[in-house]
């Protein structure tokens, strides 16, 4: 049984600031994920690929990007809002909404890959697997995530992840991309140091 | 997040942008399949109308329907309201029923902002008296940037019964704070004295509709009732229609581009004739559709998150 | 009867003094008075008027007894200073008989804390179409001098010749409430900028301005006096002024809520001609029908003119036209709201704020004028040794925060809700009898 902690004196604790991935890094996972989305989908067939907004959008683009740079062959790209379909909506202030554009193809009858940078509860990709459903009809729905920072809420899984990073509910994962934020990067903030 | 919208004077420039592009997200809905979505799944939605406006009411209540929002009408008709209970016991009534918004008509100007002091929930002003009708320019502004692409800047002419339109009230107001130029014209009779001041500082006014229509981008006709001339503000339906009815001949004094709106329901032959209402420059079916949209958007600004 | 030595007043304004009350009259003014029988009141600070009298009071009885009594309109009355008061004619039925002036007359000596002098209808259930019996009101127990149709105009310009001329005989005066009603049909407020932005029809100044250019010159031209009611216009102000230079026999009265409250209060704005008062305070919100009233509120601009005519002479009387109305009449729709606001509590008040110390003026417009325009005898007097003992004490350092449910009238619809006035009543005394004392109403 621990003693209550003893009023401490020593200065107060600062957060600290970890990169998980550099830019270099954040490139070589991307291209990773398009091979393995490459080999696990049958060179791509009959795939679309949907972000989740805010950077779900650009790394989908990316994604393509690089699929037709490997094979060429062009993945139709598009962005999914999930905001109507969250489930904390009444937690936060009105939220405001986000473009959704479906390819010109749609999503029924082909494999929609869903794209995040984190997945961590799992409730935004509940909240996109809802929004899909009110789209259209695909043949199967995957997920492809940047990270996979842990602590699911719900059954979901990842299909494609980028790098597996063990965390502590007290430290929060943070990703910018250079079309959203001006630079790659993932960042690990810690609860604090002693 | 703005708590009520009584009035187009509570939209800043960012609020109702953000309002305008959430519309056109929301308008994407109207094109699927499954024209919902869950954002407003238990939240209820009381529309309180005090006078007859079905157009408005069912826009309404499409718009909380497609946001899942539990919708309940309560018109004036076979209410309580014709045995004369106050608007405020109503009020008190609707608040223990836990509405989380109230979309009120009320031929009483003023009446929204009363209703606003009684209830906890969001009040929406679907048209009060002669006053403000903030959801219709809304979507006159949303038409208006759907066709012609931008508001600033752009030049618009309201014509008529300006003194009595709760349309020209908001539209003057929410134009003005969007960029838009906006020119007032009528019978002096049918203009409200110091427009100007009263609303927004660079409004004009014009008598003459012949000499405004060459340089405006959109032209906006409004309901004349005809017993207006009973009261004098203009001698006859005819000279009326003469002097500021949108005929063919007035309308390609318009530019190439410009647009002819009309909030509805029209007085075919007084202040627009059928041929300018059915022309291709027209976006009164437009109107009702972009209605949903932009209510959609309202609603959802103002019940889909935290804001109290 | 119980003697009152109140010392060390200031009697208008003047150095202080004592004054002694004693059987129904002041009976000594000067300093080092001493009565060992008498109850003393230390009046240090206090400043003495004769007592207010207002010209326009509607007390709602007969009909409305759920808005205002005569019992309690007389009891606000008491408290706000006045020791007369002149109670309006359109009650349930209309004051238009002797019968009903001497019943709401009787029902004012009943209650005993001011004097309730009614005024009688122009016309019969004011309905502006021909002269109620105007003589056998004046013959009444009632003595009715004042008539006046308040509440509506006077509209017919051969009736009002004929009334003008007709009360001659007694020596009566009509008391036109000045506002030509085809120019106000569904009027809700001042017709102008705000109610162009509220999309209220509007009521504008020269619907009011037309009937007094009118009427001025009809008593001109018949030679009768006339009195203007509750002046709300820069115009109004004109017209009165050019015609006083012409001799015109007019008197005209402003009420407290014309000299302060401009239009934009209607729009929920904190807009008064004090700066003073608008401080921590505003509106309830826009639409608010408490800021109902008719004549309607006017501009910033209409009221520095009455201020300036006030205080000029041009408007004689400041006059409350309390207007008591039940809460269902007030808490709806301004459209639906009955117009007029509470004023007989809060009038003295509202005249320190607009003229300041100026005692002798204040007696003037607030209690000689008014009293010598309705033929008050024994009201209107200045103290001074032998004079009825109608008057009443005033604080004015104190600061009170107006809060609606403390008022005594039955009537909650006073605009000044939480505005924090200058000045209290102290004491007031009818006819050496005093109706408050340490600010409380006796009964």
């Amino acid at each position: 049984m621990a003693y209550p902690p003893a009023a401490r004196s020593s200065p107060p604790r600062q957060p600290s600031v970890k990169v998980i991935l550099a830019s270099a890094d954040v490139q070589r996972v991307v291209d990773r994920i398009a091979h393995q989305i490459l080999e696990k989908t049958q060179g791509a067939a009959e795939t679309v690929l949907l972000g989740i907004p805010t950077r779900g959008a650009p790394l989908a683009r990316r994604l393509a990007s690089r699929i037709s740079t490997f094979e060429d062959v062009a993945v139709p790209v598009g962005v999914l809002d999930i905001t109507l379909y969250r489930d904390d909506l009444r937690r936060h202030a009105t939220r405001a909404i986000g473009p959704t554009e479906l390819p010109p193809g749609g999503i029924d009858g082909r494999r929609v890959i869903l794209v995040d940078d984190v997945l961590f509860s799992g409730r935004t990709v509940r909240a996109a697997l809802d929004a899909l459903n009110d789209v259209g009809r695909p043949a199967s729905v995957q997920l492809a995530v940047l990270v996979d920072r842990g602590h699911r809420e719900l059954p979901i899984r990842a299909d494609y992840v980028g790098k597996n990073i063990p965390t502590s509910l007290a430290e929060s994962v943070k990703v910018t991309l250079a079309e959203t934020d001006g630079t790659d990067e993932v960042k690990l903030y810690g609860g604090t140091t002693s | 997040m703005i708590r009520h919208l009584l009035s187009g004077a509570d939209l800043d420039a960012d609020t109702a942008t953000e309002i305008l592009d959430t519309a056109a997200e929301m308008a994407t809905v109207a094109g699927r399949e499954i024209k919902k979505l869950p954002a407003l799944r238990g939240r209820t939605v009381v529309n309180l109308f005090y006078e007859d406006s079905t157009r408005t009411r069912i826009s309404f209540e499409a718009a909380a329907k497609r946001l899942s929002a539990d919708v309940i009408n309560f018109s004036a008709k076979g209410s309580s309201v014709t045995k004369g209970e106050s608007l405020k016991d109503t009020a008190l009534t609707l608040q223990a029923m836990g509405a989380d918004a109230v979309v009120v008509r009320h031929p009483a100007s003023g009446a929204p902002h009363r209703l606003a002091n009684w209830v906890d929930g969001s009040v929406v002003n679907a048209g009060d008296g002669t006053h403000e009708h903030p959801t219709q320019a809304l979507l006159d502004a949303y038409t208006m940037r759907a066709r012609l692409g931008r508001l600033a800047g752009l030049s618009v002419a309201v014509v008529g019964d300006v003194l009595h339109s709760r349309v020209a009230r908001s539209n003057v107001l929410l134009l003005s704070t969007l960029g838009a130029k906006v020119t007032l014209v009528g019978p002096p009779t049918l203009i409200p004295v110091d427009i100007a001041a009263a609303l927004a500082p660079g409004t004009d006014v014009s008598y003459d509709l012949d000499s405004v229509l060459p340089n405006v981008d959109v032209v906006m006709m409004l309901r004349v009732q005809r017993e207006r001339m009973n009261d004098s503000y203009f001698p006859s339906a005819r000279e009326y229609a003469r002097r500021y009815g949108l005929d063919g001949p007035r309308m390609r004094r318009l530019p190439e581009h410009a647009i002819v709106m009309h909030p509805g329901p029209m007085n075919r032959g007084m202040e627009i004739t059928p041929e300018v209402a059915d022309s291709p420059r027209s976006t009164i079916v437009e109107q009702v559709t972009n209605g949903v949209s932009v209510r959609m958007a309202v609603l959802y600004l103002l019940l889909g998150g935290n804001n109290r | 009867m119980t003697a009152y030595l109140i010392t060390s007043v200031s009697v208008v304004g003047a150095a202080p003094t004592d004054l002694l009350i004693r059987d129904g009259v002041v009976a000594e003014v000067g300093p080092g008075l001493s009565a060992p029988d008498a109850t003393v009141i230390d009046g240090t600070g206090l400043v003495a008027l004769p007592g207010l009298v207002d010209l326009h009071t509607h007390l709602r009885e007969p009909g409305r007894e759920d808005a205002e009594t005569v019992e309690s309109g007389s009891r606000a009355a008491a408290l706000g200073g006045y020791t007369a008061v002149c109670a309006m004619a359109n009650t349930s039925p209309v004051a238009d008989t002797a019968g009903v002036v001497e019943q709401v007359w009787r029902l004012g000596r009943e209650a005993g804390l001011a004097d309730v002098q009614p005024i009688g209808a122009v016309t019969v259930g004011l309905a502006g179409e021909r002269l109620a019996e105007l003589g056998a009101m004046a013959d009444s127990a009632a003595r009715v001098r004042i008539f006046s149709d308040d509440g509506h105009c006077v509209a017919d310009p051969k009736l009002m010749r004929r009334a003008l001329e007709y009360v001659k005989a007694f020596d009566g005066i009509i008391a036109q409430h000045a506002e030509e009603p085809r120019l106000t049909e569904g009027a809700q407020m001042h017709e102008g900028e705000v109610s162009t932005r509220l999309g209220l029809i509007g009521w504008p100044a020269v619907a009011e301005e037309a009937i007094i250019a009118r009427d001025v010159l009809l008593a001109e031209h018949v030679g009768s006096r006339l009195h203007v009611c509750h002046v709300s216009t820069a115009g109004s102000v004109e017209v009165l002024r050019h015609a006083k230079a012409r001799g015109v026999r007019v008197t005209a009265e402003v009420t407290p809520h014309h000299l302060l409250l401009t239009d934009e209060v209607v729009s929920g704005r904190s807009e008064l001609a004090s700066p003073a008062l608008a401080n921590n305070w505003s509106p309830a919100g826009a639409y608010d029908p408490v800021f109902k009233v008719n004549p309607p509120l006017r501009t910033a601009a209409d009221v520095a003119a009455l201020r300036a005519a006030l205080a000029d002479g041009v408007l004689d009387v400041i006059a409350t036209d309390h207007a008591p109305h039940a809460v269902e009449d007030k808490e709806c729709e301004w459209a639906y709201a009955r117009p007029g606001m509470l004023g007989l509590e809060t009038a003295l008040s509202i005249a320190l704020d607009v003229l300041g110390p100026q005692w002798d003026l204040i007696a003037e417009r607030m209690s000689r004028a008014p009293a010598r325009i309705a033929g008050l005898a024994g009201h209107g007097v200045d103290p001074a040794p032998g004079v009825p003992a109608n008057l009443t004490l005033i604080d004015p350092a104190a600061r009170r925060t107006i809060e609606p449910a403390e008022l005594a009238s039955r009537s909650r619809n006073t605009p000044y809700a939480r505005m924090t006035l200058p000045g209290r009543i102290v004491a007031t005394f009818l006819r050496g009898e005093p109706t408050v004392l340490d600010g409380k109403a006796v009964k």
